[in-house]
This record gives structure tokens, sequence and C-alpha cells, in this order.
């Protein structure tokens, strides 16, 4: 129990890390990593030892795909977050243009990216997390990295052109 | 065996850049990069990419832990699950009566009962599966008083399996105002949060064969045995939820229940 309940204190720092960059959002944020804390909490039994931290994002992940699903069946009322062309001089643009960059990001790519590049998990736990093949993972990190680099090099997806 | 001077894949230039190129590659990528410029350029973004996002949420898991997260207090449930509970009901009646309004303007005559049953089911698997402090309302742990409640309700012995066997622990369940009376909701969990239901509902309709249904990202898999009608809800992944409807069916099966006279 001890174990158990340290190794999820401890990673709580880190959730909210990854929460913040997978929603861009403060309170969703927290909210989010509260809500996987309180799951974990619950499915004490359900954990068969293992990585916990492993665990834990794997909850999160879970508990955000959920959100996004019950988001999009709403009508939209995702913020077309634009007239903000990436700001193209500058290292210190950089912080403002990689978060629209993420955003950019299909779900599946994003998290993949930022478990690996942030949380510094390696490509089998990250497969774990996310319930898909070492390849599918390593093909999500390719075409998130290449999004990315679309993005900063200033082709906007199409969609978002249209004012 | 690796040959040390076969080409460089672009897998193994992702991998290089994350530290998880085999050792015995590591070589032939640096000898690759020294030679192909334009890889090395890709390489030297993706380094970049990666220093951007650290840069710009790295510090973050240094801040002090805020006071709500303290795992005491959460453990203990702060909320008053009552208020949130009536909500969701509320919300499941009111998404039940637009699908079903939906449902009868959609075609002349009366929805079929497997119409409206499945969306009805449905309806209540989206409310509830992304609710997280109170799914249900009588918890697996009381599985008997959860049976006695649920059967007194619908006046019909129910049946609510065992689905350890195929990963899920059964949550608990709750009463739900169904199309024509009560219906019970039963929820089911798996080790990382997938969540399948079971809807049961009285029925004089005759008994029929398993039917699937997918909407949207969710599927259900529904059926009539013994006058009363079973929706298994889940995930759209066809054959894991036929799996779980079957070995769903399979015990409520064996114990053939039967109506109250």
């Amino acid at each position: 129990m001890g174990g158990f309940r340290q190794g999820i204190e401890s990673a709580i720092p880190a959730l909210r890390r990854y929460a913040r960059a997978l929603t861009r959002n403060v309170e969703l944020a927290d909210d989010l990593v509260q809500d996987t804390l309180v799951r974990a909490l619950r499915s004490e039994h359900l954990f068969h030892g293992g990585d916990i931290r492993s665990w834990l994002y794997t909850i999160l992940t879970n508990l955000n795909r959920n959100r996004l699903r019950a988001l999009a069946r709403r009508p939209a009322l995702q913020a077309i977050d634009d007239n903000d062309a990436p700001a193209t001089a500058g290292p210190e643009a950089g912080a403002r243009d990689i978060e629209r960059a993420l955003a950019s990001l299909v779900e599946d790519q994003r998290t993949a990216l930022l478990l690996v590049v942030l949380e510094g998990l390696t490509y089998r736990e990250v497969a774990e997390v996310q319930a898909v093949p070492i390849g599918t993972v390593m093909s999500r990190l390719a075409r998130a990295r290449m999004q990315i680099k679309a993005y900063l090099d200033g082709e906007r997806p199409a969609l978002r052109r249209i004012k | 065996m690796i040959d040390r001077n076969s080409p460089v894949t672009e897998d193994e230039l992702h991998a290089y850049v994350d530290d998880e190129i085999a050792a015995d590659r590591r070589g032939a990528v640096e000898a690759w990069l020294a030679s192909h410029p334009e890889d090395a350029a890709r390489v030297a973004q993706w380094r970049a990419q990666a220093d951007a996002i650290r840069a710009r949420y790295g510090m973050l898991a240094s801040e002090p832990v805020p006071a709500r997260f303290d795992l005491d207090k959460l453990a203990r449930g702060a909320r008053s699950w009552r208020a949130v509970a009536a909500a969701a009901v509320i919300a499941a009646f009111l998404a039940g009566g637009v699908v079903g309004w939906m449902a009868h303007g959609a075609s002349a005559a009366a929805p079929s009962r497997f119409d409206t049953f499945t969306a009805q089911a449905l309806d209540a698997y989206r409310v509830y599966v992304v609710e997280v402090r109170h799914p249900v309302e009588v918890t697996g742990g009381e599985r008997p008083h959860l049976v006695q409640w649920l059967s007194k309700r619908l006046d019909y012995e129910l049946r609510i399996p065992e689905l350890e066997p195929s990963g899920l622990k059964l949550v608990g369940g709750r009463l739900l105002p169904g199309p024509f009376g009560p219906a019970a909701f039963c929820m089911y969990e798996g080790p990382s949060g997938e969540r399948f239901t079971i809807y049961y509902a009285r029925t004089d309709s005759p008994q029929t064969a398993m039917r699937y249904r997918a909407a949207d990202r969710f599927a259900a898999v529904y059926w009539v045995e013994h006058g009363l009608a079973y929706v298994v809800s889940g995930p759209a992944d066809r054959e894991r939820l036929l799996n779980v409807a079957q070995a769903a069916y399979d015990q409520i099966d064996k114990g053939t229940p039967q109506a109250r006279p």
C-alpha cells in the first residue's frame, strides 16, 4: 500500500507536465491529472505490478481520449486558433510556435511524441500505453515530426487557411 | 546478423535521435549521417523540435504540487456524488429522448425494439463511460445487493456475468429510465480503463440472434432471450466486443432465467 501510494505521489509532477503539453490548458490538464489519480487510487487491485509510471500514463492517455471523444460529439466549439501565423524570428518565438505545432498534430501522434520526447518513455513503453505495436509508435513519431516541421515551415493544414 | 554497413533506415534515424538505436548500429548511423547531409539536417531538426518541447514544458515538472492532489483527500472522495449522479441520469434521459425522437423522424414507422434499446444503451454508455468518480450507483463490491436490487426493480431474475476471464472487472451498476420501464445497466472495466457495459430491459419481443451495430467509435451487440433484451456496449473493436458479448451470453444462458410470474 505504502509503495503504491508513494509511486503515484512521485509521478504527479511528471503527469502534470505531460497533461499540460497534451492539452495546452492549465485547468484541463490538472483536472485530467486529478481524474487519473482518483482512478488509480480506486483501481489499486487492477495494478499487477510493473512500472507504475507507465500505468499512470496509460490511464491519463485513455481519459484524455475519452474527453476528446465526448467533445467531438458536441457541436464544434473548438477554437480555430488563427490570425496567428507562426512567428519566424528568434529562438524565444519557439515556445509559442512549438505549442501551436503540437496543437496541429493528430491526437495519437501528439501522445506518442510527447511520451518519447518529454516523458522519456521507451518505444516499447509507449506501445504499451497506446496498446499498439512498436511499428505503429514509430510511424506516429515519424508523422508527428514531419507535421511539426511542415507547420514550422509555414505550411499550415489546408482547412485552417479557409477563413 | 546485421550488416554493419547496410543502409540506414528512416526508423533507425528516429531511434538514433531517441537513444533507442541498437549499440551495434550506432556507428553505422553516425557514418551515414556524415556522408548524407540531408539526413543529418533532418536529425538536427528533430533534435531541435525535442529541445523546443522540453524547453516549453520541461520546467512544469519542478513546480510545487498543489494541495488538490493530496492523495489522502482524493482517496476519500471529496465531491458530493449524489448531485453528480442526478445530473448524469437527467443527461442520459435527455440524450435518450433526443435519439428516440430522431429515430422517430427518420423512419415513418415506429423504431424497432432493436433500434430503441441499442440507441438507449449506447447513450447510457456514452454518458457513463467518461464518468470517473461516480460511474455507478452500486459498486461491484456489493454484487449480491446489486443483483437483488436491479432484479427487484425489473421484476426479473437478472444474471450479472463474471467477465474476469475476459480481463474485465465489474465496476457496478445502476438503474436507468428505459423506454418501456426501468432498465438495468452494469459497467465493467479493463486494466487500462477501457469500459464495457451490459444493458438489460424487459421486452415482449421474441428471442433473437445476436446483432451487432457500430455507432461512431462505439458499438453494441443486442439479443433477446426469455423476455429480456440485452445490449453489450464497448469500444468499436468488433472482435473484442463479440468475445465479451459471447462470454456474457454463455453465463447468462447457463442459468436460463425466467420472468417472474
